[in-house]
């Protein structure tokens, strides 16, 4: 489903030039759970921002179903993250003052999706948050928050979830669940899901793990011990 | 995003924010308020000044002395030379132009009116018998000046409607003595009140009502300093009635050549007006003064609208991280920049809305209120309104515009990390 040849990243910085992705070669298949593990620096965000479109390769290419979509227009690629693509950040990223079932029905705002009451209602059933839907972000725990966000993601039937640190700011076992809830995705709905972490343990829930260093990917680890994902 | 998400959104963050909201408002609110009253306190003074022209009676040619440079008012100011004498009126009357239903001539000039017990200052008019057919008058009581009165020089006196209950509180005014004083007590004279007018009402904004009549031969062979040195009787104006759709153009042309001949000049040395010519001067005035209210008012409504710009730019950097997280969740450029345009536009139109309010209510309140002892006229154009909110809605879109397109280029990385 994707694929990554040759990607670089370079920021011009008042110091000189940062190489963020350095020649950055990679494939994800779709149902695939991926971890990205790597220290401050390493470049995992920013292959983070260019997997959900949100910025763009210096060079190289970024094919999603062998489609370049590196060089579309930022219209397209905001139509693309908004049907196919699902974010989780690690701050949340939920707006102010809006309930619970609010966040999860702006993307169906933008995609002028009908009926998104309900389907809005269905995804938070889904993150086991039905009795929390008039709620807002200040009247929500940190795991909570979170899972609205995972919900927010989802509703928009995406192929892929990309989840920037989901667990950075939980508690450990708070963490584990909303790493189960990503988990379960991946099992029963054949989501692809692509997680940027620092915790080993985060790490396990994935069957793949990539680790980069210096803007490279340095090792990448697939466990035997599971089943065949599909290509 | 559809209209109605965006409005929806728009409300939101309007209510999310009620006392900036309000204030950025309260801009609009007092440049369209002020637009609307404004022109219609210039329209209202353009209306009376109108009614007050038209108040002079109707079908009416004024001829006054002075040339065709400047108007007979600054003429008279600067003490130019009285060119027109009563004998005038008559042969204007007995030329025979047709069309022509009657002439009267009057002579104005400040004087004091004295009672035994009180003292006003008024305007007094030597004319004829003739005023009150020509200009269109009645009387409550009395009679006017009669033509005996002009041949004889009598010493009768018709007290405007405003100045009789001045000058008799309580006493039956017909039959009394008044003394006018003249020429700062250098003249005074007794005469005898045999008439008084009927009121002439607001439209020609009181003033004849404060007038008082007497005639044009009793002042005019009794007082020195407006004799004429040919023995001739000074006017200051002849008032010419014309007959219903006759051609004023033709009477004007007529009565200049005939004047001119018997003043025997090459150049008029009087002036021949029509209310028309009267109406056009005032209301050059009166547009010059809509003008000056409208720019005023104008001012008013842009530095709303800057306020308008000025919070919304605010609005953008304080949400910047909301931009993000909208634009990561799938919102396009154009919707960020609906929602900022939807969100001005929304505010500009309710303070357009409620200055509108304001606006309409302040003029109605307005008119007919008495303020530095005028009484004020306010006329509410819908077409004040009209170019008041067209304004308030400009001004929505281009606040709102701007600000959204530096929102567009918030990049969503960059404001998902603005924490």
């Amino acid at each position: 489903m994707i694929r990554l040849e040759g990607v670089t990243k370079t920021y011009l910085t008042g110091a000189g030039a940062v190489h963020a992705l350095r020649d950055v070669d990679l494939e994800v298949r779709a149902g695939e759970f991926v971890a990205i593990m790597g220290q401050s620096g390493s470049g995992k965000s920013t292959l983070m921002n260019i997997l959900g479109c949100l910025d763009r390769p210096t060079s190289g290419t970024y094919r999603l179903d062998g489609r370049d979509v590196g060089r579309l227009p930022d219209s397209v690629r905001a139509k693309l993250r908004g049907a196919a693509f699902g974010f989780v950040f690690q701050s949340y990223n939920l707006l102010p003052r809006m309930s619970a079932l609010e966040q999860v029905e702006l993307p169906l705002i933008y995609q002028r999706v009908p009926n998104r009451r309900h389907l809005a209602a269905e995804a938070l059933v889904r993150v086991g948050l039905a009795d929390r839907a008039h709620h807002q972000p200040t009247q929500l725990s940190g795991g909570q928050q979170q899972r609205v966000a995972i919900a927010r993601s989802l509703v928009v039937n995406p192929r892929l979830i990309l989840a920037d640190e989901p667990t950075g700011a939980l508690d450990t076992k708070t963490g584990q669940e909303v790493m189960q809830l990503l988990t379960d995705l991946v099992d029963q709905r054949g989501i692809t899901v692509v997680l940027v972490t620092h915790e080993q343990s985060v790490a396990d829930f994935a069957r793949r793990t990539l680790r980069m260093r210096d803007g490279m990917i340095v090792e990448d680890v697939v466990r035997p011990s599971l089943r065949a994902v599909s290509g | 995003m559809s209209l109605v998400d965006a409005v929806r959104i728009a409300l939101r963050a309007i209510a999310a924010n009620r006392l900036r909201s309000a204030l950025t408002a309260l801009g609009l609110i007092i440049g369209v308020s002020s637009v609307i009253v404004l022109i219609a306190v210039g329209q209202g003074a353009q209306k009376g000044v109108t009614e007050r022209i038209r108040g002079l009676g109707t079908n009416l040619i004024f001829v006054r002395p002075g040339t065709a440079q400047g108007t007979a008012q600054t003429q008279g100011a600067r003490g130019a030379a009285m060119t027109l004498v009563a004998s005038d009126a008559d042969a204007i009357e007995q030329a025979g132009i047709p069309g022509i239903a009657g002439v009267s001539s009057q002579i104005n000039f400040p004087a004091q009116a004295i009672t035994s017990a009180q003292n006003v200052n008024t305007t007094v008019i030597g004319t004829t018998a003739n005023y009150v057919d020509v200009r269109g008058v009645s009387l409550s009581s009395g009679s006017f000046i009669s033509p005996t009165d002009v041949s004889t020089r009598g010493l009768a006196i018709v007290l405007g409607a405003a100045v009789a209950p001045q000058l008799f509180p309580e006493e039956e005014p017909l039959g009394q003595t008044v003394r006018l004083s003249l020429g700062g007590g250098r003249v005074t004279f007794q005469f005898r009140v045999v008439g008084v007018m009927a009121p002439r009402g607001g439209s020609s904004g009181g003033l004849e009502d404060s007038y008082v009549y007497v005639p044009v031969s009793s002042v005019q062979n009794r007082i020195a300093f407006v004799r004429n040195p040919t023995g001739q009787v000074n006017v200051s104006q002849i008032d010419i009635k014309t007959a219903p759709k006759a051609d004023q153009a033709l009477i004007k042309d007529q009565v200049t050549a005939l004047l001119m001949q018997r003043h025997n000049v090459a150049e008029p040395d009087f002036r021949v007006l029509s209310q028309d010519d009267l109406l056009g001067a005032a209301s050059a005035v009166s547009l010059t003064l809509s003008i000056l209210l409208g720019s005023v008012a104008g001012i008013s409504l842009i530095v709303g609208g800057i306020g308008v710009m000025n919070i919304m730019l605010v609005s953008v950097a304080e949400r910047i991280r909301e931009i993000g997280i909208r634009r990561a969740v799938g919102a396009q450029a154009n919707d960020i920049v609906k929602q900022f345009v939807t969100e001005a536009l929304t505010l500009c139109l309710v303070g357009g809305l409620i200055g509108t309010g304001v606006g309409v209510g302040a003029a109605v309140l307005l008119g007919g209120r008495a303020v530095a002892g005028q009484t004020m006229t306010t006329v509410i154009q819908p077409w004040s309104i009209g170019i008041a909110f067209a304004v308030a809605a400009g001004v929505g879109l281009i606040s709102g515009s701007y600000p959204a397109y530096r929102a567009t280029a918030v990049d969503p990385i960059t404001a998902l990390r603005n924490e």
